[in-house]
């Protein structure tokens, strides 16, 4: 892990727990876009770079529709793009568990729009989750 | 010669069918109770419990001292049983269909098998039958093992009778595959069309020679007739609605037994399904 020199940051951007990427559910590719509901069947997720201010989008549509394991895969995804948080409406059981092995921080939250949870994430308005909030789809 | 009795729709009477079939035949008779998700064979053939054996699937237990966390076995598998980030893996044994291949990706020999219990098969002596069925633990979603575990009590030297489970997803090919005919169980209505139509899909696609047998004659419309008419799909036997028979089965008494015109009507259709095997012993029913 780089050192960082936290005093550069501007007063609201602090970062928390070295999270320098965190990822959104969405089923859009803007910021404006609405923040989705579901982790492991979320149609795309935005990556944001809290750093450069910038984002990427990644399409998850194969889980979207896959019959099962949905949540394990979407996590994977989450873990490869280098994200340290995911900020969702809702995560299953086995989408937890990968994610916390993958050391991702997991926040849920009912914003309308991802722009919204991001200023409730940056406003520490938001809470690490510490248990799956929905029964998994599949059993 | 393996039949397997299936539909698309629930409820049209498959397991009516393959008991009474196999209890109507003289010779000795193998009844397959493939819907192992809802075993139900057994209440209209009831027998002494001649052996009961547990089913497990090999699962994998890894050794976090010989892992590096490559995530091989992550990659290989295709259902997220096992999965690695950076470390060792975590297991959801309950995705594991069991197929051994993290074991065999693994450079580092990490993996081992452990048999993780599925379900249980049972078999009973009733007359001439032998019927074995399996009954899938509480809590386990996984059919298609156990199904195999079944059809792995086919003996070979008697008729083999297999009552699959209803629909056409997994569990119905798990049954279907091998065998030599297939007879597709319906009813005269709207939903028996509809569902009989995606039987028919799947069973072509399978390439499983077939017929259908339309039973409750008379509920609905012609329909089924027609569509099997345009089809050239051969109808085998047709069952009238009749109260009779409904009486019998509330009671769980089989048809050849309280109806006895019906042991010949189902010897007839057995015979007339092993001489469309013969004629065609390479499938293709049409």
């Amino acid at each position: 892990m780089p050192l960082r020199c936290f005093g550069m940051v501007a007063p609201g951007k602090q970062q928390r727990n070295n999270e320098l990427k965190i990822a959104f559910t969405t089923s859009g590719a803007a910021l404006d876009a609405p923040l989705d509901g579901r982790f492991g069947r979320a149609p795309r997720f935005l990556i944001y770079d809290l750093d450069a201010d910038t984002f990427e989008v990644i399409n998850n549509e194969q889980n979207l529709n896959a019959a099962q394991g949905a949540g394990i895969q979407s996590a994977q995804t989450i873990t490869q793009s280098g994200a340290k948080a995911i900020i969702t409406g809702h995560c299953g059981p086995k989408a937890f568990r990968a994610l916390r092995a993958a050391g991702v921080a997991i926040y849920n939250a009912d914003a309308p729009t991802i722009s919204a949870a991001l200023d409730q994430y940056r406003n520490g308005e938001l809470v690490e989750s510490d248990d799956a909030d929905v029964e998994g789809h599949w059993i | 010669m393996i039949l397997a009795v299936a539909s698309g729709k629930g409820g049209t009477g498959k397991t009516t069918v393959s008991a009474n079939m196999a209890r109507a035949l003289d010779v000795d008779a193998q009844l397959l109770d493939c819907d192992v998700e809802e075993p139900n064979a057994h209440l209209f053939l009831r027998g002494e419990v001649l052996d009961t054996e547990v089913v497990g699937i090999p699962t994998p237990q890894v050794d976090p001292s010989l892992c590096d966390g490559c995530n091989a076995c992550g990659a290989f598998c295709e259902y997220s049983a096992i999965v690695s980030f950076g470390k060792a893996p975590i297991l959801f044994p309950e995705m594991c269909h069991g197929c051994g291949g993290c074991m065999k990706v693994c450079p580092r020999g990490a993996i081992t098998e452990k048999d993780r219990r599925i379900g249980v098969l049972e078999t009973f002596q009733s007359h001439n039958v032998m019927l074995t069925h399996g009954r899938l633990d509480v809590g386990v979603a996984m059919a298609p093992p156990l199904i195999r575990a079944v059809k792995g009590k086919m003996r070979g030297d008697a008729a083999a009778i297999l009552d699959a489970p209803p629909g056409t997803s997994c569990p119905v090919i798990a049954t279907l595959r091998g065998v030599d005919y297939a007879l597709l169980v319906t009813e005269p209505t709207p939903f028996g069309l509809h569902d009989l139509r995606l039987a028919v899909a799947m069973t072509r696609e399978i390439n499983i020679p077939f017929g259908v047998l339309v039973n409750r004659v008379g509920v609905g419309d012609d329909r089924v007739q027609r569509f099997c008419d345009q089809e050239n799909i051969p109808i085998l036997m047709e069952i009238p609605d009749d109260r009779g028979i409904a009486e019998a089965h509330s009671r769980g008494q089989l048809m050849v037994d309280a109806l006895p015109e019906y042991k010949e009507r189902f010897q007839a259709l057995f015979e007339s399904i092993e001489n469309l095997t013969r004629e065609n012993p390479d499938g293709k029913s049409e």
